[in-house]
Order: C-alpha cells, then structure tokens, then sequence
C-alpha cells in the first residue's frame, strides 16, 4: 500500500550489492559537495541568494520527509514549525542580541519541543484527520504571531540586522551565508541518515508500512511516533532560523497555509521517502514559481500547479524516489552482466 | 441575551456555507478515498460560469441548470483526465495532484475574470427575517444544503449505484469481482462532487461576494466541518459545518479576540475530535490484519 | 627616463578621465539607463490571497505602454519590468534582488504592501537604488533622514483617520466608537491613527474594537458583536470585499451608528453597491482621488481621457475600480518624474527631482489636492477631502483637509 521501494533499494545497495555501489554513491556525493563548494565563484551574488534559499527550502522538506514519508504521519503544518523557527531566531537576535549563529541551537530545541508536544495527541489521528490537526498549526502561525506582538512585534514583524562574515575569508555576505548555511545542510543530511538508516528508521517505515505487525513485534509506536514528529520538527525549525538570518526580515505573512502546502509538494516532487529528494523538492519550490512567472504573468500559479501535476504524472514517486530505484537497479544490471562476461 | 441569539443565528448562517461545500468534500472522499483540496476552487470556477450565464441574460434558473450540468461533466472529465493517470500512486502523490488542481483554478479564473470582485444574483429576495436575525437569502442557503443533505443521504442509503460507490471506494478489488465499474464510479463520484460544490459556490456568491479567492477561506472550515462530522457521513458534514459556524462565533465574541478566534475554535474541536477520532457521526475504519 | 615615462602616462590617464567624464556629463545614466530606454522595476502581488492588488501593476504596464506609443520620455521608452511575489516578503526580497541585480533596473516603482516593502527596506537604501512611491499608506515611509531612497505616494492612513478623528471631536464629542479592522499592518494602522487622533480620549471614546483575516469568509460575527457594545459610531478599515459584507451587514441587522469607511473600501462599484446603494445611505468617507462613478465627473475632459485609457488597454471590466484610478495617477507621477529628470538620469537626480515636487496637479486628483515634496517630506498627498454617500455617488463636503499623519 504504501512506499517501500526507495528504502528498500537503499538496504539492497548497500547489503547485497557489496561495495560497488557504495563507492558509486560515495563518489556522486563528493561530486555534488565540490561542485558546491565551488560554484559561488562562478555565479553572481543573486545566483548564491538563491541557492542558499534552495538550501534553506532543502533542510525544512528533509524534516517533513522524515515524518511524512519515512513515518507516513501526514503534516499540513510544516510552514508553522519553520514559522516557529525563524520567529526563535529573530526574537533572540533582536530582543537579546544573540549572534546568529547561536541561534541555531535554540530554534532547533524549541521547534523539537513543539513537535513532540504536537506528536502526543496526533498518536489518536490518522489520515485526513491528522492533517485537520497539522493544519491547526499552520493557521494558528500567524494568528499567535499577530497577537503577541510585543515579543513578535505583530504585524509589522521584525527586522534584523544581516550578519557580517568573518574578516578573514574575505568573502561577502551572500557567499558567507551561502557556506554557512551549506555546513548546516550537510550536517542536517548526515545527521537524517544515521537516523534513517538505523534502528530508528526501521522502526518508522516499520510502523509505516505494517503498525500492528510493529507493534506485535514489540516496537513501541506511540514512542517512535512522536519522535519522528519531534525529529522532523526540529529539522524544519533549524530551516525557519536560517531563513529569518538570510532573510533579515520576519513577519506573518512570510507563513502562510501556501508555505506548508509548497513543503509537502516539495517533498512529493522530490521523492517522499528520500534524503536526496529532499534537495530536489527544494530547487523545486524555489525556482519552478520563478520560471512560471517568466513564462505567463497573468497567470503564473496556473503554471505552476500544471509543472506539478506534470511531474507527478511523469514521475508518481518523485525525482528521487523513481529515479534512484531506477538507478540502482541499472547499475545491478550492469555489475551483474559484467560478472557474467567473466 | 439578543446578542447571543444574533450570534448563534449569525453561525449557523456562515455554517450552512461550510456545510455546502463540505457535502461536496465528503462525497469525494465516500466515492475515492481522497480529500480533494480543489474542490473550493472548482466550485468558484463552476459559479464564474453561472455568472457568464447570468451576464448573458440568462434567466437564473436556465443558468443554474446549465452549470450543474456542465460541472457534473466537467468533475467527470477531471477524475478521467487528471486522477486516473495517478490512480496508483501514493497517497500524497494525490494530495499533490489537488494541490496542483487548485492553483490552475484559481490562477485561470483570475486571468479570466480579474480579481476585482463581482456581484452575483441571489433568487431569493434581499429581506430580513425574525427580526433582523437572519436574511431570507441566509435562510436560502440552508434550505438548498439541507436539500442536498437529504438528496446525498437518500443516494448513498437506498439507491443501487450509491450502494456501488460505496463499494468501489471502499474495496474495489472486490467491488470489481462483483461487476462494480469501478472507474465509473469514481467517475461519477467526482462529478456528482462538482455538480454539489457548484450549488455550493452559486448559493454562496450572492452572501460572499464572487471573486477568485472566495472559496479559498471557505475550504478550511468545510474541510473542518466535515471532519468534525466525520468525513465519511453527510449528516456529519452538515452538522460539523453548522457547528463550526457557531463555535466560531461565540468562541470571537465571548471566549477570546477575534483575532484567535480560529485558533481557538479549532483546538476546541481538535479536543473535541481527540474523544471521537473518526468524528461525531463516523464510522471506524477496521483495519483487517 | 622613468619620470618622463610616469608624466606621458600620467597626463594620457587625466586625458582619458576627462573624456570619458565629458562622455557622461553629456547624458549622465545610471544602471538601467540608455539613450533609448530606460528600465523600471516592480513587485506586485499577481497571486494568492492579496492578489486583487495585482491590478496596481496591470495599470501600470499599460499605462507605460500608452506613453511608448506616444514617443516615449524625452526620447526614451519605459521598459517596465513588473514581478509576482505573492504579498510574501522573502519573495519580494528576492524578486527585488533580481530586478536590481540580474535585471539592472533604474529603480523600483511603486513595490506593493507594507510587509514586502518592509522585508527590502534595508537592501534598497543600502544599495542606493531608489524605492519609490510605494504603494502602501504606513507611515513610516516617510523617513527621508533615515531612508534617503525610499518615498511614499499615498495620503498615509495615519492622516486619513486623524481626519475622521478630528470630525469626531468635533461634531460627536460624547461618542461611544467601534472599529472594524483588517488584522495587519493596514488595518492596525487605522486603528492606531485614530487612537492618536483622539489624543487622551481615545481610551474612553473606543469601547470596542473587532479585527478579521482576509482569509475570513465573512465578518457578521465581528459586526454583530461591535453592536453589542452599544458603540454609535463605526470606523471599518476594511478592503472592499469585507467593506461591501460589513456595509451590508450594519443595515441588515438594523443598526445605525455614524459610519466612517476608509478610503481603501469606499469604491461604489466595489463596495456600495453590491452591499446595496440603499444600505449605504450616509455614511462618511475620505478621499484624495476622483471616484470613477460620480457623474459630476463624467463629462469633464480628465475623466475621458482616463475612460479611453481603460477601454483601449483591456479594463473595461475595471471602469468601476477605484485602484484603477489610483494605478494611472501613480503611473502619471513616475513618468512626469522621469520627465523632470531630462538627460540627467542618475539614481541621485531621479531622488532629487521626486523631492522637489511643488504643486504638482494630477488629472484625477480631487481639485485643490496637489502633489508636494521637499528634502524633509517625502508624502507627496497630505490632503483629503471629507465625503458621505447619498445613495447613489459620494457627495463630497467641507474644505480640502491637510493631515499632518502620526
């Protein structure tokens, strides 16, 4: 019934292919980071802009995979919780002046807090209703925001000041934002792997595919649950506080429902129950909304919501998440038919 | 205590609009499984085609016919053209689909026909009722939703193909091996969903005022009206609609600033459903092991 | 040797500085700027929930597109270059960057909603490219010591309800007021101009205020409970669909307060009457625009001109909207700017000329309401005029009033 295929070809690469795929997979990934690591000085500071913001888009989609597609727990809130990241963020640095990098660290515990809080009572709902119930977040976002306004500054939000990057790099700010928030991503993805690829994650899918054989076998799924909402908040929240430091400017209107809805297409068109995607679903909502708007301004969503159903057509699991079982198994095919011309 | 009553009339009035859209929502979801977060905009689309009608001098009521009818095939259409290619595929696959669905509606009806708002006729006349406590054209809308209720009601209960619907969505392997056309099913399912959704919207236009986003707010407390009822119950949706509507308004005047009043509302029937998980008029779902 | 060498290059590099200064002295262009064009830039919501603004931007195209035909300014055409961000900061911030950055635009024209012009408040005054005339009415626009690049357009909200304010105490000095509000920065302001309006009676004179989101479907709640407060005035601060519903609403439930009614939500044919004319009967407005459906209006030469503008350029479905209205004049202003500006076009000049407006005249501006900016000023419209609807058109009344804003 539901996804198994991309974490099962994962297992399969790493388990019963032996180490050729491994080292395949090892070199793409250093491939993709030089090619980050070098790209910004070929590009112009707009260019890095974006990038970081794909980044940023990057990191909150890796939460809602995690709980979504790793989970199968449903969120139509995510655009809160990256909400209530990037309001920790600015509060801390505006009101008490702490610098933007240690903001990080609060954004994440306090994001982490409100999912596992959130993950309780979603244990009684599945399905639409749990969605009515992640949408509670994303609606109520910005009517907290508005009411609390001398911690918030309401509806006029908050302006920061834009970090400065350390003398000695002698890079400037877009491209210190942009390495900044690369260390994040990497760290974010290495840190959802270890969790994915291990016992935990096993649980999740577990509780995911089959939640009473999981519970007979003794996994307890209300723990498991919750963390995966916890875990995946977090991650989200880490992206709204970047969002707030590159951004420079919070305000409500900057989380509405169309944020949670654009993460959850994010994660679809990238593959849902993928890490890999997760980058994908961010270049996704970044530029496709840009690009539509080039092609028609006087209808630019309609191209957007046609770009969507295309991909979704074209590829029903994602980029990623078709692609990379596609992928593994053409390599499989190669190796194999190598070893027989032996 | 007039207050009170103006406000309790006032809810049920904004409940019976959330109750007529989340008809529509509960019949796609007894037909397909699916939640289908366009169905507010289809149902905007299917009254801007009323109100070319209507601005063609169309008689009201030729005009209503005709965009029933050109919905109800128009919902077919979508469910053959655009949900069949993704039949298969996960669940949020789907949602994504709608998603999709939504966004063309409401940018093609913008481009279409701007986003300056427009009036739109009601057939009952502009007068106040009980003493200013409600207007007919309030009062229209409850009637029409009830109507509705009652027509879904009677469908899904005692007639054949409701009973087939039911049967498709709900296991259409076996459906199937018991001579249920199951694509048919979902056919009609959407376009009987449409057809619902657009008396919906030409009931709504004259109380909201037509412009593209007009359904956009609706569709949130549909969506929660239904659920409430249970999204698998029509009865429900009526019920969770008018409850929503009410809750709503005495949660702003009373409880708390209109500014939380949503807020509140929807923790109040967050804790509400947390006693009922399949809502107050649903049925379990048996997970067969 | 060495010496005579240094003084060659040296007089050879001041001759080609001098050459090169005299090339840009003739013509001084900033970016964005050539003989035959000259490029601005715009950020509009063309999409979700605030995209019936979008219009602002549509006007605008078309009205640069109408003074193309026409020679265009000086000799040079308007290349308008005019992006969607939604009414989302981080996309303003970011369809900002790309107009000045990628696109190399002049400046930015008439960037629309406080929280986007928020979000690129910083960057444009940073980066030394003009903000100007946005297109929202907070106050805080008006800065031009702190924010030297940035300029307002529209009478401020502030003043409009100090206006009101100033009515109120003076011909209902025992009221008992209610407000109405949009729940952001637009309708706080409203409610926060008119509580400085009323100085230290503001307290007792608001007994009860009621707030909504646009996402609202309809404000009977906020409306029926503001009567139960027992307020006899109303201020709604409210944009012209919530405008026609509350309209609507305060007759049908038979109350009868004094109602004032913004200037964003006074449209007759956007708001009074789909509420219904009748329903609309005496309440009070402040305007600095001619409403396009007031037959004193109709025949005058301004008007027609406007009319034909609007049937030849694809809004004929738009004739009853006042934000058209007010989009051609916020074109008009743009281009007689540039036109002041002659060959001499550099971020600076355009600054300097845009704060030297001095009785500036616009076709479909009130008569007596004018244009006036300095080095200290940057809110070109500081004066209204009082209104009250008669059933069928706004009847204006009393003298041009000057505001003087928070």
């Amino acid at each position: 019934m539901a996804e198994t295929v991309s974490v099962d070809s994962t297992v399969a690469m790493r388990r019963g292919s032996g180490t050729g795929i491994a080292v395949w997979r090892w070199a793409g990934i250093a491939a993709l980071i030089a090619v980050a690591v070098v790209l910004p000085s070929t590009i112009s500071n707009y260019h890095v802009f974006e990038l970081t913001q794909v980044m940023i888009y990057a990191i909150a989609v890796l939460g809602l995979n995690i709980l979504t597609g790793y989970n199968g727990q449903i969120s139509l809130g995510h655009g809160g919780f990256f909400a209530a990241g990037a309001y920790t963020a600015a509060v801390l640095m505006h009101r008490y002046g702490v610098p933007y990098w240690a903001t990080l660290l609060p954004a994440a515990l306090v994001c982490f807090a409100l999912g596992m809080l959130f993950g309780v009572p979603a244990l009684r709902f599945e399905g639409p209703y749990l969605a009515l119930v992640t949408l509670a977040m994303a609606v109520a976002m910005p009517q907290l925001l508005k009411y609390f306004d001398t911690w918030t500054g309401g509806q006029q939000g908050i302006r920061l000041a834009k970090p400065m990057p350390p003398p000695e790099l002698g890079l400037d700010r877009d491209r210190w934002l942009y390495f900044f928030v690369l260390v994040v991503l990497l760290v974010a993805i290495r840190v959802a792997a270890n969790l994915l690829n291990g016992r935990t994650g096993r649980a999740f899918v577990a509780i995911r595919d089959h939640p009473i054989a999981a519970a007979a076998m003794g996994i307890n799924t209300a723990r498991y649950k919750t963390l995966a909402f916890g875990a995946s908040t977090l991650f989200t929240g880490v992206a709204g506080a970047l969002a707030a430091i590159v951004i420079g400017f919070v305000a409500p209107e900057s989380f509405t429902l169309f944020l949670s809805l654009s993460f959850l297409v994010g994660s679809a068109v990238g593959g849902i129950a993928t890490i890999g995607g997760a980058i994908v679903g961010g270049f996704f909502i970044e530029f496709v909304p840009n690009v539509a708007n080039d092609i028609s301004d006087a209808a630019p969503w309609a191209i957007y919501g046609l770009a969507m159903l295309l991909v979704m057509y074209v590829m029903p699991r994602g980029v990623v998440g078709t692609a990379g079982p596609w992928l593994a198994h053409a390599i499989q095919q190669l190796r194999s038919a190598r070893r027989a011309a032996k | 205590m007039h207050q009170l009553l103006q406000q309790i009339f006032s809810g049920l009035a904004a409940g019976a609009v959330y109750a007529s859209l989340a008809l529509a929502l509960v019949m796609i979801y007894r037909a397909t499984d699916l939640v289908n977060f366009a169905q507010g905009e289809m149902a905007m689309f299917s009254t801007y085609i009323a109100w070319t009608l209507v601005n063609a001098e169309l008689p009201f009521w030729a005009a209503f016919v005709i965009t029933l009818a050109v919905s109800f095939v128009g919902g077919m259409l979508i469910e053959r053209i655009v949900i069949r290619p993704v039949e298969n595929a996960p669940i949020l696959t789907m949602v994504v689909v709608t998603i999709g669905l939504l966004l063309i509606f409401n940018a093609t009806a913008g481009w279409l026909y701007s986003y300056t708002l427009q009036e739109f006729p009601s057939p009952f006349p502009d007068r106040t009722l009980f003493g200013a406590l409600m207007t007919t054209r309030d009062v229209g809308v409850i009637a029409v939703t009830l109507v509705m209720l009652v027509a879904l009601f009677c469908f899904f209960r005692f007639t054949a193909t409701g009973l087939a619907m039911r049967a498709a969505a709900q296991n259409p392997e076996s459906a199937r091996l018991c001579g249920v056309r199951v694509g048919r099913m979902l056919a009609l399912g959407w376009g009987f969903a449409a057809a619902i959704g657009a008396v919906a919207g030409i009931m709504v236009a004259p109380v909201l005022f037509l412009d593209p986003n007009m359904m956009s707010g609706v569709l949130l407390y549909a969506f929660t009206g239904a659920l409430l009822g249970g999204i698998t119950s029509p009865v429900g949706a009526v019920v969770g609609g008018l409850i929503v509507g009410v809750t709503e308004n005495l949660v702003g005047t009373y409880l708390i600033a209109s500014q939380l009043k949503l807020t509140v509302a929807l923790i109040l029937i967050i804790i509400v459903l947390v006693f009922r998980p399949n809502g107050l008029f649903g049925t379990a779902l048996v997970r067969r092991v | 040797m060495r010496a005579k060498q240094t003084v060659v290059t040296g007089v050879c590099m001041a001759g080609l500085m001098l050459a090169v200064n005299a090339v840009y002295a003739a013509g001084q262009y900033g970016p964005g700027v050539t003989d035959t064009e000259i490029k601005i830039g715009n950020t509009n919501p063309y999409s979700g929930s605030a995209s019936s603004y979008g219009i602002n931007g549509k006007v605008h195209a078309a009205y640069f597109a109408m003074i193309n035909e026409k020679g265009g300014i000086n000799g040079r055409k308007i290349n308008y270059i005019t992006r969607d961000d939604s009414y989302s900061p981080p996309k303003t911030v970011e369809q900002a960057r790309q107009l000045v950055e990628q696109d190399k635009v002049f400046l930015l024209f008439a960037p629309l909603g406080t929280p986007p012009n928020m979000a690129i408040h910083d960057y444009m005054n940073e980066n030394k490219v003009p903000q100007l005339f946005v297109a929202t009415g907070a106050d805080q626009w008006n800065d031009p010591k702190h924010f030297p690049w940035t300029m307002m357009w529209l009478p401020s909200y502030g003043i409009e309800s100090h206006i009101y304010a100033n009515y109120i105490l003076k011909n209902l000095p025992n009221a008992k007021i209610a407000v109405l509000y949009q729940n952001d920065d637009y309708g706080k302001d409203y409610l926060n101009g008119l509580r400085a309006g009323l100085g230290d009676k503001a307290a007792k004179m608001i007994v009860a205020t009621q707030s909504y989101e646009t996402t609202d479907p309809t404000v009977d709640q906020q409306v029926v409970a503001l009567q139960g407060s027992g307020a006899d005035v109303l201020l709604t601060a409210a944009i012209p669909k919530f405008a026609a519903q509350t309209v609507r609403k305060v007759y049908d439930i038979g109350w009868k307060p004094t109602h004032f009614l913004n200037s964003v939500g006074n449209s007759v044919g956007l708001v009074m009457k789909p509420a219904g004319l009748e329903k609309g009967v005496g309440i009070i407005s402040a305007t600095y625009h001619k409403d396009p459906t007031d037959p004193q209006w109709q025949n005058t030469p301004e008007y027609k001109e406007w009319l034909a503008f609007m049937n030849s350029h694809g809004f004929s479905g738009n004739i009853t909207d006042s934000q058209a209205v007010i989009g051609y004049s916020y074109a008009q202003t743009m281009a007689e700017v540039l036109r002041m500006c002659g060959d001499n076009l550099t971020r600076e000049n355009v600054m300097k000329q845009a704060a030297s407006l001095h009785n500036l005249q616009l076709p479909m501006l009130l008569p007596g309401i004018t244009l006036n900016t300095s080095a200290d000023d940057f809110d070109p419209i500081k004066q209204m005029q009082l209104e009250k609807f008669d059933g069928t058109t706004w009847q204006l009344f009393g003298d041009v009033i000057s505001g003087s804003g928070t």
